[in-house]
């Protein structure tokens, strides 16, 4: 499609039938572009009408639900939801970056031994990690909950980071691939320079490594994040709960109104797309990379 | 060596074990048994199994539910997505960029505020049906009509999850050799059938891999559908997770609960490997 700009003749001293033909590439073209740009508002105006009604006045919004521009900006509308979820706002933060930190300690150091160190039952480890991966999440987070009500995990942040944080197969898969990736030179220099296994690992090869760390990072702080299905079964007090939690089941009790519910969704997928707007790069790769094989 | 081995993978062997080997024999023993959690469990045999499929009409329905949902949101997503990985697959580099990111924030997005505001906007008075009015139409009451629920769950539940297909679909575009293009080109093919002939039976092992995920995804199905339905109304949009929760966790019926999620184990089980099965029947690999 878009080759055929790319192939038009030198407009020197086009031939009638050039020109037109010329002409005919470039309307497709804009009507290409305009399609996409209608498609795309079309695709972003939810999220337009929340950030918009986030920042409206009741009034406001009854008069003109459809506006997507405020006739005021009601910025003290974030100040109110910010005072009513920030006790969510904060536990969602801690468990993501406890999240986050614990699955790339233990994925990565666990996928630079499945990648470069050679042992007895290593390749059937590796089966064993990765056959787990069909086991659909509901089916372990019943028995999950059995246990931990046992052993009085329920009702703690204990079940929303420890299974995460131990369990991290996608992350080590991702990461064993990048590992992979690296010339054996590195490590074969390093040894003869007497750095031990542990160092070729923290010093030498895991720097190596850093848009496959980024994209296991922002997976798993997306996941973390935006999870609810856990913190439901899990967490009973309110002091506990975290922010998707809070905002699906308390939002009646906390928001009265249309505008502070906005605002406060508006404040819970903030932190989400900061992150994913600034590691895309690698969290794109990363969905690319499991795509392809 | 194997001292070191074992000490860096332990972490995660260990981890596996504890929080995914020991759970599996858990829920295998609980699923035949009427534990509640609290109480002494009786040993059932097959009573839930034989429950769901002979005397839970509602088990059922639900597994319908989930199929239409399935059924809705897959030919959408895929559809849509390979339509706009190939509108972003131009050469304006600056304008792609910013429109693959307008298409893929919503699969990051969390679904709980996603549920909520759609759910602002399919209220009654709500801005579709303000937009419906403009043109004519009385729209139905969306999420509180029998009708309307579930077509509008799958279309929101679409609109957040296009972005991850598209981004595998544009992945494999890239992959696509410009000079195969340019051959098809010279034998005089216009760009819908070059579309139909290079670039689709190419891109066939990325829509094989989508069709996979995004099955076991929608099988799965339950944010959405507890912020927005809460899977009603009556029952027009429980879905089968939806379903479990409330057996698990409202009627406190973990033995049942757990049943029902090995039955889902093995129906997604069953639909990948037919579909391993029959790829070699329409995925070309080109290599």
């Amino acid at each position: 499609m878009s080759t055929e700009a790319q192939l038009a003749p030198p407009k020197a001293i086009p031939a009638p039938s050039a020109a037109d033909a010329h002409a005919a590439r470039f309307v497709a073209r804009g009507a290409r572009w305009i399609f996409m740009l209608v498609l795309a508002i079309a695709f972003a105006t939810p999220l337009l009408w929340m950030l918009a009604t986030s920042l409206k006045s009741e009034t406001d919004l009854s008069a003109h639900t459809l506006s997507l521009i405020p006739q005021h900006f009601v910025w003290s509308n974030y100040g109110q939801a910010f005072t009513a979820i920030s006790p969510f706002l904060w536990n969602s933060v801690q468990l993501a970056v406890i999240n986050v930190v614990g699955v790339l300690v233990i994925s990565s150091i666990a996928a630079y031994a499945f990648a470069r160190l050679e042992f007895a039952g290593r390749d059937i480890a590796f089966f064993f990690v990765l056959a787990t991966a069909i086991i659909p999440s509901i089916v372990l987070l019943i028995p999950q909950y059995i246990i931990f009500q046992r052993i009085g995990w329920v009702d703690t942040q204990l079940p929303l980071w420890v299974p995460r944080v131990m369990t991290p197969v996608f992350g080590t898969f991702l990461l064993r691939q990048a590992f992979m990736g690296l010339p054996r030179e590195l490590d074969d220099a390093a040894k003869i320079d007497g750095v031990s296994i542990f160092g070729i690992y923290w010093r030498i090869l895991l720097p190596q490594v850093r848009p496959a760390v980024a994209a296991v990072a922002v997976f798993t702080f997306i996941e973390s994040w935006n999870d609810l299905f856990g913190p439901l079964i899990f967490i009973n007090s309110t002091n506990l709960a975290t922010l998707p939690l809070a905002l699906a089941q308390f939002s009646g009790q906390y928001f009265s109104t249309t505008t502070l519910l906005m605002a406060a969704s508006a404040i819970s997928i903030l932190p989400v797309i900061v992150v994913f707007l600034l590691a895309q790069r690698y969290f794109v790769q990363g969905i690319a990379a499991s795509g392809l094989r | 060596m194997t001292l070191y081995g074992w000490l860096f993978i332990g972490p995660l062997i260990l981890g596996i074990l504890a929080f995914q080997g020991i759970p599996v024999v858990v829920s295998i023993y609980t699923s035949f048994t009427n534990w509640d959690g609290i109480t002494t469990p009786k040993f059932l045999g097959f009573g839930n199994y034989a429950r769901m499929f002979t005397k839970d009409p509602q088990y059922w329905r639900t597994l319908l539910n989930t199929i239409e949902f399935t059924v809705g949101v897959i030919p959408l997503t895929i559809i849509g997505a390979l339509l706009l990985a190939v509108l972003c697959n131009g050469k304006g580099k600056v304008s792609n960029a910013v429109f693959r990111t307008a298409y893929f924030t919503p699969y990051v997005t969390s679904i709980v505020a996603i549920g909520l505001v759609w759910s602002q906007l399919f209220t009654p008075s709500g801005v579709l049906n303000q937009l419906l009015a403009k043109i004519g139409i009385d729209g139905p009451s969306w999420l509180t009509d029998v009708h309307w629920a579930m077509p509008a769950v799958i279309l929101v539940s679409a609109w957040q999850a296009i972005g991850y297909p598209m981004v595998i679909f544009l992945a494999g575009l890239q992959n696509i050799p410009e000079t195969l293009h340019e051959a098809a080109k010279v034998d005089g093919a216009n760009s819908w059938n070059r579309f139909l002939r290079v670039t689709l039976p190419l891109l066939t092992p990325q829509i094989f891999f989508v069709l996979i995920t995004q099955i076991i995804a929608s099988f799965q199905v339950f944010a959405l559908i507890f912020v927005m339905t809460k899977g009603g109304p009556g029952t027009a949009t429980t879905v089968y997770i939806y379903y479990l929760y409330q057996n698990g966790f409202t009627f406190g019926d973990l033995g049942f609960a757990s049943a029902m999620a090995w039955i889902l184990f093995l129906i997604i089980g069953l639909v990948t490997f037919a579909q391993l099965r029959l790829q070699r029947r329409w995925v070309f690999y080109n290599d």
